[in-house]
């Protein structure tokens, strides 16, 4: 560091003697040991020795573990098995779920829906049938699928607006990042779109009833709508705007329903007044957008009357309002009936990749034990 | 450190070139009209307003800074933002705040300083009164008053002072660092001015001189005066940032004030080094934006393709304001992935470095093995920046005098009319090591002895003491022919004044053994002879030169014999022997071989009865050569060649020039963790060559020595070929280089050559000057590369910085000069490192070093110790810095494929932001700072753990590359194991969990814990802080991750965090946690395995290491090793006088003063380099109180 005036030490002070005796003098201390004395005595023996901890002498205890062949290869012994151990019960709890899977998109000519993608068929409707051989435990789930659709893409992700679907109708005219809900802000006449956005613009309007054919005759399997949506999502990431004086439709006074939908945010469920507004469960659903672009999405449950123990054997029927356009984009659509187990629903994968990593595991630590055993380096190798 | 030197380079602004300084005593009209700066300082960088503005500026200009400027306004771009505009801005305000911070108490320190200094008081002659006035209102022109112990105001013309003869005394300390006091003498004209003010008051000379400059020891100006003109040199100036001493007063005129002050022009000097895992990592850097720009390229390509086969056709569904054109929507893409995967160029990256580079010199300068409690110095890290390198180097340049020798001279044997003394025998007549316990010689009995001189053969004393003529002649010699000036503080407490420290250590062994050498004035020498007071007249001191080697005085004695005494170097004195002293010479040879074999200083002693009248004659000529106005020099020579025949041999001395402690062994040690060393020394061929031995460097099972000491140029080239091809009979004429282009400059690379077994080089000065030319440089460096050993003798300091200078500019090698004078400056500022020996020879070497500490021996400590963990740590945190890094952004680029190219983001924005700063920045740093691999002793004992280090081994392109792949393969698994984990999943109560933001979170905490687990694996030292970092974070993870996704947080700033209740809906997923677990398992287990087998297989010296300290676990660690004694070698020493001329001619003059600068031989050469600005100025500081008037 350099020394600025007033930053040094105080050097050694040389007194001038007086003696007339000596002829001649020197004012210099050059012999080495003569200035260090001084400078002792002026500030004390080790005025600078620094400090002896274990931390400044880096001395700290700790813990120094080596990969050695005592650990390794036995660790690799016990995750191998432990990893065989929860993959098989991974595999076979997945194997327990039953899964049902249809697609109805109609891209071939002999599939019931086919006439429904003739975009000139205006309120399709279209029935897919399927039997089940064995009892089809509940509570079953119905959930509605779509493939290469892409609701991860950051332009559509981002084309929604928290604030307003927190019911602050603040923010039902103007919108905080205007850009965000382009271009389904505000429809041609400039009246603001609300709840804007893409998401909810093209929100999954397909819709099913299922039917169980017992000899011949339709029977109606009871569809729950209620409770699909995470209770986060329903309970306080959303919330309806205030009533005005009773009635949420004057709450979305001034602003005009999304572009694609058949009715208003107040509408949107005219079975249920509670199911209506941003707290419509089918709107939930859709509005926590998928990250891959193909996914499923929970449509209803299962649980009520005959069939709160699962779906019996037997032919059933799906009648499909088909108004939801995939084909432009080469997507598919498919409903799906599912249960579901403590690891969720059905996925393989996770079972299979514990079983080969647990495997693979305990090859490598014979491996390594074979290595170790015939080439360990010789410990009296001096270093 | 470093910043501060700049901070006051930056601050020394450039006026419109001054020419002449004109300036008026006395007069401040005048000298205002001239705009001269006053004398206050300013150090400071910004006052409060600029502060912001400047420092932003300043910080801005960086290329980091600037680059995430850049990227923060990508993202106010809408079509472009992919990332909200506070995952830049907050790690950029805290890597601003930070340095910020810094900047500032540094400023603030300066301010402080800088107001302590301008508030000093000084007594200023104003309208005829002497005023006190703070030290910023001096003008240019005024006369101050300095009083005894006062810091000098200003750059001032000395007018008069208290002491005789106008003198003043100096010390320099806070300038050039050493510590001795200078003398400084007014002009006799002005210096009769007095204390007398009005006198003072009156006075109105006219100063002109040079403009403002930086060198200390020049200075050119006139003193006008009653129309008188007087020259005006250095010798009247007082500079700034000296300290009065032993004066009571003195009044000085102001020349040049505060910023114009030669202390403040200096201080600018500061030279940056870079180390070289900078440049590494400077190219990474510019690869890194490559590699960017490619994968920024291939998603937008893709997006291109998505748009034109996909995208054009989900207008349905997504938004296209802009129209779907496939091109510009590649392009805002690919701007868009700039700003995503800007991760890979972390901002922080070179804040952790410097923070722990910080660290890391904390460590030297508390190290306490590296504190010299005898000088209470503790090592110092200078540089805070170059610690790493600390642990690469390959060539050391070290300096001897002062650094490998302790430059004490003790007197330690000699050899006095054939008989030789100073050996300890036993009674059965063995050597006797001499050792701390060994019984002293007891020198009681001479009450002017001094108590620190050691002797062990009692013998001498019994000799002397029984009045042997030829040992009572010996010491009468000693203590007569010599340049030496006593000081008498007390009765009977001499201290001696020594030109060199062999004349110090001859004249206090005489005085120890009776012959007290006490005083002396121009005519006279007095001493007290076994007891009795002699005083002998000096008629004449036949001063020592290089040519001569040797120094006679002519004394005449009270009895009125004259006699000439004779000290010289061996060979010189044989040649002026009388015939008589054949035999003598014989048996003194003999002496001086055994003695020179210890690596001992020795000089011959001779003696000549003189003949009056033939003493008259050549007096006569004596006075006519000295007075000659030509060829003085020869003349004298002449002259005193004439008288210096047929001596009479006296006997022998033999001093010996202490080695620093331990320094063999370092030196031993060094060479184990094969590192060369070159000794760079100013001396001669024999003493080098003689110390070379003494510690070690060159040793008995070298297989050859070369010594290169031609005349000519092709002469040497002839030898330099010689030796090499002796060493590698196959090599080639050709020097096998390797051409290499970085960033646009040429080098060539001289690569290593093998060779069989050790060498040592030795080349003389002469020789060395023809190597350096152009032609035959790269001659000189395969040869002396392929030694172990390299001393070069006689170098002027611009050789060793030439040496240096080369052997970095054409090896692939990090070198490091060590040294303790103002003579190694060049060197320590030409080398990568440059380490300072604070020890005796002033500050210079010091203050232009980046470490410093007291004793060579530290040294292996700093390298072996300090430095190998700095770079271990350094590469340890590069490469799990890139790692982590990669990994992150890796994950963002797999993702693109399945996101339609639209640089969505994998995880929570927060995260991106956090996770550089919060969740992984403080276990790298714990990792940095407290690893080591074994504990210094092991170090120690294992030299070799340095070599990978020399190697580049632990960070280097190709372990990037490893890095990388590794990145690639941990982010495959971490967003594919999730990816194919969450297909179609559900939760356990069949609702979503596949969403966006579940997976984020799952990806996010997959790649976290894969990171903390991958920090664990690499860490080899667990302090309880490394662990409490690594868990801490961890639980700051979840704590920072749960809070942010709360209820509470999405009510307050609902846009910001729209994650709400997804840590609670997933992470409670026991599929989500097999996920973590598997992913963990699967970025991990394949390292632990590799690194398992390659230690198995292919064990590195540090896994054998670590290996043999694991299984000496139970066993007590290693001591130091104990180092054999030196051996006797049989060299021969030629050894005269260690430095330049003597006080001969100050002594006779009787004028005690004002040597001048050239009197010191061309060792010095006085260029314009900044190498000799910065060589100390000499003065001489003795003066003689009885010729006052």
């Amino acid at each position: 560091m350099y020394n600025f005036p007033g930053f040094i030490k105080q050097a050694p002070i040389i007194r001038k003697t007086d003696r007339a005796d000596i002829c001649l003098k020197v004012h210099t201390v050059s012999l080495s040991f003569l200035s260090e004395d001084i400078r002792m005595k002026n500030e004390g023996k080790s005025a600078q020795r620094p400090d002896n901890t274990a931390f400044t002498q880096q001395r700290l205890p700790a813990w120094q573990p080596i990969l050695s062949a005592g650990i390794v290869i036995p660790g690799f012994l016990i995750i191998g098995l432990a990893f065989i151990g929860i993959g098989i019960g991974l595999f076979l709890t997945s194997q327990t779920i039953q899964v049902q899977e249809m697609d109805y998109t109609g891209v071939e000519k002999d599939s019931p829906c086919f006439r429904c993608t003739i975009p000139s068929n205006l309120n399709c409707t279209c029935e897919v049938t399927f039997s089940l051989s064995t009892l089809f435990t509940g509570p079953v789930f119905f959930y509605y699928g779509l493939s290469n659709y892409y609701q991860n893409f950051r332009r559509y992700g981002v084309s929604k607006d928290y604030n307003q679907l927190t019911g602050d109708t603040r923010y039902f005219k103007s919108r905080s990042p205007e850009e965000d809900c382009s271009p389904y802000s505000y429809d041609s006449n400039n009246n603001p779109i609300v709840p804007c956005g893409a998401i909810a613009n093209s929100i999954f309007n397909d819709t099913f009833e299922l039917y169980q054919i017992i000899n011949g005759t339709k029977k109606q399997v009871p569809l729950d709508g209620r409770g699909i949506s995470w209770w986060t999502d329903y309970n306080i990431k959303y919330r309806n705007p205030s009533p005005v004086n009773g009635s949420l439709a004057k709450a979305f006074d001034g602003t005009v329903k999304p572009i694609n939908w058949p009715r208003p945010a107040y509408e949107l469920d005219l079975t249920d007044p509670n199911n209506n507004g941003f707290l419509n469960q089918d709107f939930l659903v859709w509005m926590r957008r998928a990250a891959l672009p193909q996914f499923r999405k929970l449509y209803r449950r299962i649980t009520d009357g005959d069939y709160a123990a699962g779906l019996p054997a037997g032919n059933y029927s799906l009648t499909v309002h088909y108004n939801y356009p995939v084909l432009s984009f080469d997507g598919r659509k498919k409903v799906v009936f599912s249960n579901v187990s403590w690891m969720g629903g059905k996925n393989n994968f996770l079972g299979l990749a514990y079983l080969v990593v647990g495997s693979l595991c305990v090859v490598m630590s014979v491996v390594m034990l074979v290595v170790y055993a015939k080439f360990k380096f010789s410990d009296d190798d001096d270093a | 450190m470093g910043s501060l030197l700049s901070a006051c380079g930056i601050n020394v602004k450039k006026k419109k070139v001054e020419e002449e300084r004109h300036l008026r005593a006395n007069d401040r009209e005048f000298n205002l009209s001239f705009k001269y700066a006053n004398n206050a300082i300013k150090t400071s960088k910004y006052n409060v307003f600029t502060f912001l503005p400047l420092n932003l500026f300043e910080q801005f200009q960086r290329l980091a800074n600037a680059y995430f400027v850049f990227l923060l306004i990508l993202q106010l771009i809408p079509q472009i933002s992919s990332l909200s505009w506070f995952t830049t801005v907050v790690p950029l305000l805290l890597v601003l705040s930070i340095t910020l911070a810094k900047d500032l108490s540094d400023d603030i320190t300066r301010h402080k300083n800088d107001n302590h200094v301008n508030n000093r008081k000084v007594e200023v002659l104003i309208n005829g009164e002497l005023k006190s006035e703070k030290w910023m209102n001096v003008q240019v022109g005024d006369i101050v008053k300095l009083e005894n112990n006062e810091f000098v105001t200003a750059d001032l013309l000395l007018l008069s002072s208290s002491e005789p003869l106008n003198l003043i005394y100096i010390e320099t300390a806070e300038l050039d660092g050493e510590t001795n006091l200078k003398v400084k003498q007014a002009l006799t004209l002005t210096g009769d001015l007095g204390n007398d003010i009005q006198k003072l008051a009156a006075f109105n000379g006219e100063v002109r001189c040079e403009p403002p400059n930086n060198r200390l020891d020049k200075f050119t100006g006139t003193l006008t005066m009653r129309g008188e003109t007087f020259a005006l040199d250095n010798e009247r100036i007082l500079l700034r940032g000296c300290t009065l001493r032993n004066t009571e007063w003195c009044f000085g005129l102001v020349v040049f004030g505060g910023p114009d002050t030669k202390l403040m022009q200096n201080s600018g000097k500061s030279v940056f080094k870079r180390t070289s895992i900078d440049h590494l990592m400077n190219v990474l850097v510019m690869f890194i934006f490559g590699f960017l720009a490619f994968m920024c390229t291939i998603l937008s390509i893709g997006n291109a393709i998505w748009e034109y086969q996909e995208g054009n056709s989900f207008i349905t569904f997504l938004p296209r304001a802009d129209g779907a054109n496939a091109s510009l929507s590649a392009f805002l893409t690919f701007w868009s992935y700039v700003i995503i995967l800007n991760t890979v160029v972390p901002i922080s990256l070179y804040v952790s470095v410097e923070i722990l580079r910080l660290g890391n010199s904390y460590f030297i300068d508390w190290d306490r093995k590296m504190y010299h409690v005898k000088s209470d110095t503790p090592a110092q890290a200078r540089t805070t920046t170059l610690n790493e390198e600390l642990g690469q180097i390959k060539y050391i340049f070290s300096d001897k005098t002062g650094t490998l020798t302790q430059n004490i001279m003790t007197f330690n044997r000699c050899s006095i009319n054939g008989k030789s003394y100073g050996e300890v025998v036993d009674f059965a007549g063995q050597r006797v090591e001499v050792t701390e316990k060994t019984e002293k010689v007891d020198f009681s009995w001479n009450p002017l002895a001094d108590p620190k001189f050691c002797f062990h053969d009692h013998k001498l004393v019994e000799v002397v003491k029984s009045g042997s003529p030829e040992v009572q002649a010996f010491f009468r010699l000693l203590a007569l022919c010599h340049t030496v000036m006593p000081e008498e503080k007390t009765e009977g407490e001499l201290f001696y004044q020594a030109q060199s420290p062999d004349e110090g250590a001859l004249v206090t062994a005489a005085r120890n053994f009776g012959f007290v050498f006490r005083s002396r004035t121009p005519e006279t020498i007095s001493l007290v002879e076994m007891g009795v007071p002699t005083t002998y007249e000096l008629l004449a001191v036949l001063d020592f030169n290089n040519v001569r080697k040797r120094m006679s005085v002519i004394v005449r004695s009270p009895e009125g014999k004259l006699t000439l005494f004779c000290k010289g170097a061996d060979t010189i004195i044989y040649e002026r022997l009388h015939p008589s002293s054949s035999k003598l010479m014989e048996v003194t040879t003999e002496h001086l071989n055994e003695y020179a074999g210890e690596g001992l200083r020795t000089l011959a002693l001779a003696y000549k009865d003189l003949d009056e009248d033939e003493f008259e004659k050549w007096k006569e000529r004596h006075h006519e050569a000295s007075t000659s106005l030509e060829d003085r020099e020869a003349k004298l020579d002449t002259i005193y060649e004439e008288i210096e025949k047929d001596l009479l041999l006296l006997g022998a001395s033999a001093v010996e020039d202490k080695l620093q402690d331990g320094v063999p062994q370092t030196i031993e040690q060094l060479a184990k963790a094969d590192i060369k060393i070159w000794v760079l020394t100013g001396d001669k061929q024999e003493t080098a060559e003689n110390i070379g031995y003494s510690c070690n460097m060159l040793r008995e099972e070298m297989k050859e020595i070369f010594i290169v000491a031609a005349n000519t140029a092709e002469e040497v080239r002839e030898e330099l070929v010689n030796a090499r091809k002796k060493m590698s009979p196959e090599s080639g004429d050709e020097p096998p280089i390797e051409k290499s282009r970085l960033l646009g400059k040429k080098s060539q690379v001289v690569e290593d050559e093998k060779v069989d077994g050790e060498y040592g080089l030795v080349i003389n000065g002469h020789s060395l000057a023809f190597a350096l030319q152009k032609d035959m440089q790269l001659e000189l460096l395969r040869t002396a590369c392929m030694c172990q050993a390299v001393i070069c003798c006689r170098v002027t300091p611009l050789q060793k910085a030439q040496v240096v200078e080369l052997v970095k500019k054409h090896k692939k090698a990090v070198t490091l000069a060590i040294g303790d004078g103002a003579n190694d400056v060049s060197m320590i500022k030409t080398a990568h490192i440059g380490v300072g020996i604070s020890g005796q020879e002033g500050m210079q070497a010091v203050l232009s070093s980046d470490f410093s500490f007291a004793q060579f021996r530290y040294l292996q400590r700093l390298l072996l110790v300090h430095g190998r963990w700095s770079y271990l740590r350094m590469c340890k945190f590069l490469r799990y810095f890139f790692y982590k890094n990669f990994t992150f952004t890796f994950v963002h680029f797999w993702y693109g494929f399945f996101c339609g190219f639209s640089a969505q983001t994998v995880y929570d924005e927060w995260f991106i932001t956090l996770y550089n700063l919060v969740y992984t920045a403080l276990p790298v740093i714990g990792l940095s700072i407290f690893d080591q691999d074994v504990n210094d002793r092991w170090s120690f004992q294992y030299p070799q753990l340095y070599a990978p280090g020399q190697l580049n081994q632990y960070f280097s392109k190709m372990a990037f590359a490893r890095i990388l792949l590794h990145s690639c393969y941990s982010s495959l698994v971490l967003f594919f194991i999730p990816w194919a984990a969450m297909c179609d999943t559900v939760r356990d109560d069949g609702k979503d969990i596949a969403d966006y933001q579940s997976f984020a979170l799952l990806a996010q905490t997959c790649l976290l814990i894969a990171v903390s687990v991958q920090m664990g694996l690499d860490t080899y030292y667990w302090t309880a802080v490394n662990q409490f970092f690594l868990w801490g974070s961890l639980s700051v993870y979840f704590a920072v991750t749960f809070t942010m996704y709360s209820n509470g947080m999405y009510l307050i700033f609902t846009s910001s965090f729209p994650f709400i209740g997804t840590a609670r809906n997933s992470l409670n997923q026991p599929n989500v946690w097999l996920t973590i677990f598997l992913t963990t398992i699967l970025c991990i287990l394949p390292v632990v395995a590799k690194r398992f087998l390659f230690i198995q297989l292919k064990p590195t010296i540090n896994d054998k290491v670590r290996h043999k300290v694991r299984q000496a676990k139970a066993v007590p660690p290693p001591l130091p090793r104990k180092f054999p004694r030196r051996r006797i070698s049989t060299r021969r020493s030629g050894y005269a006088f260690s430095h330049a001329r003597g006080y001969g001619d100050l002594v006779t003059s009787g004028r005690f003063l004002r040597i001048p600068v050239k009197s010191r031989p061309a060792l010095f050469p006085h260029t314009d380099t900044p190498v000799a600005d910065s060589t100390p100025q000499t003065y001489r500081t003795i003066f003689e109180e009885a010729q006052s008037p």
